[in-house]
């Protein structure tokens, strides 16, 4: 299922649904399924298994000694650097706004809906973390990573879950901005609000480097900890 | 419900050329195709015809396993075909048997021939299809549901597969046979049909047919494929159909 694209050499239909088909320059948010001597493949959603190899990042990896950087079930932020013809993805970790995530957890949306979690300019991605204090990471795989209080987690997760449903839709970045507001829970959520947001492309690239791992950790319990207080 | 072990054969066919749940030798059971009731699939359908129930799950292109049936010009397709225990009468043993295995495997040398596999080398596309009620016609509900399924995936195809089934009872050829004409009738066609290029892709055959009533046969099963790729498509639209909210339509 998908739409006629009719402009030459090939007609072809563009799905409106399905798996994430990687294009060179995206972001994408992957996990660890395997640990070779030189490189770990990635799930990144996509039809294969994405290499990526000690050299695609930010540290001094010894050949063998990949896995006391990144074990299974890791989860990291990578930028999709090539493909081949036999659809080889290769990935790099070794720019700045790439690295390991610590903490928080990954959501799932369809790769169709991000560009409407993103928001005109970032409008949508800009209104969540500004009204929920979380942390996202927005991979254009649909892999979507959320760190910050319990709370914050559970109503990014709700505002997902409509972008999920209502994608197609004129006006859902004021829908979202509206339930937001309605379901504010205390005054604390704004305060927070300090919404760093890996952007796709454009935007700050700020200090999230390699060594953002061990901040956002950091920035998870603090705020796990006010909460409770 | 007539039950397997009944020693009365049941009319088939009455005076006025009704088969035994009313309908007429060209008519086909109702149809209900819902696309997409599982989120967590990439793609999925529901089908149910008559008294079958059948739900279709696909996921892919994804990594194959096992690792040594990769392809590395095409993705493999793969399927697996199963009726749950509770699916008929009489308890069926769970798990693969010789039917299930034969059936899974002519479903999924179907899907490969409307597939554009070459474009997922070193892949696999895997169809799991589940039949939850069955009434006779379940591997083409499952066609129907699976290649409903795949196209709710994203996945390039050449067409949709509508399948049916068209029979002999009582001496007569009729369309999509139930349970009872099944049992007791004399011959059983299942066929899939790629309805743009008008090619068959499965067509396999139980009993015995004339040579003019198997080209009888195959005439009604293509005019009751054309029927149900309708259908099939109707419920793709309904999935990516976008309809306001009761609150904005206000």
């Amino acid at each position: 299922m998908g739409l006629l694209d009719p402009r030459p050499p090939v007609v072809q239909v563009v799905p409106l649904s399905g798996r994430y088909l990687p294009k060179p320059g995206d972001q994408v948010v992957g996990t660890v399924t395997d640990v070779q001597s030189t490189f770990w493949l990635l799930d990144i959603g996509a039809p294969r298994w994405a290499p990526l190899h000690m050299t695609g990042t930010p540290w001094k990896v010894e050949v063998g000694e990949t896995e006391r950087y990144l074990r299974v079930g890791d989860a990291v932020v990578v930028r999709v650097e090539n493909l081949d013809a036999t659809g080889r993805i290769g990935v790099t970790m070794a720019e700045e706004g790439l690295g390991k995530l610590e903490g928080g957890t990954i959501e799932r949306i369809s790769p169709a809906r991000v560009p409407r979690l993103v928001g005109r300019g970032g409008s949508m991605i800009a209104t969540i973390t500004r009204h929920t204090g979380a942390e996202v990471a927005i991979g254009q795989n649909g892999r979507i990573w959320v760190g910050g209080s319990a709370d914050a987690i559970q109503r990014v997760r709700d505002v997902l879950q409509m972008i999920e449903e209502n994608g197609p839709r004129p006006g859902l970045t004021d829908r979202v901005e509206r339930f937001l507001l309605a379901t504010t829970p205390t005054s604390a959520g704004a305060e927070e609000a300090d919404g760093r947001v890996l952007p796709r492309d454009d935007g700050p690239p700020g200090e999230d480097g390699a060594g953002a791992g061990d901040e956002l950790a950091d920035g998870t319990r603090g705020s796990r900890d006010e909460d409770e207080s | 419900m007539g039950s397997v072990g009944a020693k009365e054969v049941p009319v088939l066919l009455d005076a006025e050329g009704r088969r035994i749940d009313g309908r007429r030798l060209d008519e086909l059971r109702p149809i209900q195709i819902r696309a997409g009731p599982l989120p967590q699939a990439d793609g999925s359908a529901f089908v149910e015809w008559g008294a079958n129930k059948v739900m279709a799950a696909v996921y892919g292109p994804r990594e194959v396993h096992p690792r040594h049936l990769q392809q590395s010009t095409k993705a493999v397709i793969q399927c697996r075909y199963n009726m749950a225990a509770f699916s008929v009468d009489e308890r069926k043993r769970p798990g693969l048997d010789r039917r299930s295995q034969e059936i899974s495997k002519v479903i999924a040398e179907a899907f490969e021939s409307v597939v554009f596999a070459e474009e997922f080398p070193r892949t696999s596309i895997d169809v799991y299809i589940e039949v939850l009620q069955a009434n006779a016609g379940t591997r083409c509900a499952g066609l129907v549901a699976g290649s409903v399924a795949l196209a709710d995936a994203g996945i390039p195809m050449v067409d949709l597969l509508p399948a049916v089934a068209v029979g002999k009872v009582a001496g007569a050829i009729a369309l999509d046979l139930k349970k009872e004409e099944d049992n007791f009738g004399e011959a059983d066609l299942p066929m899939a049909l790629v309805p743009q290029s008008g090619r068959l892709v499965l067509l396999q055959m139980e009993g015995h047919m004339t040579e003019p009533e198997l080209a009888k046969a195959l005439d009604l099963g293509v005019e009751g494929c054309k029927v149900i790729y309708e259908k099939m498509k109707a419920a793709l639209r309904e999935r990516y159909s976008v309809r306001p909210l009761a609150a904005e339509a206000a």
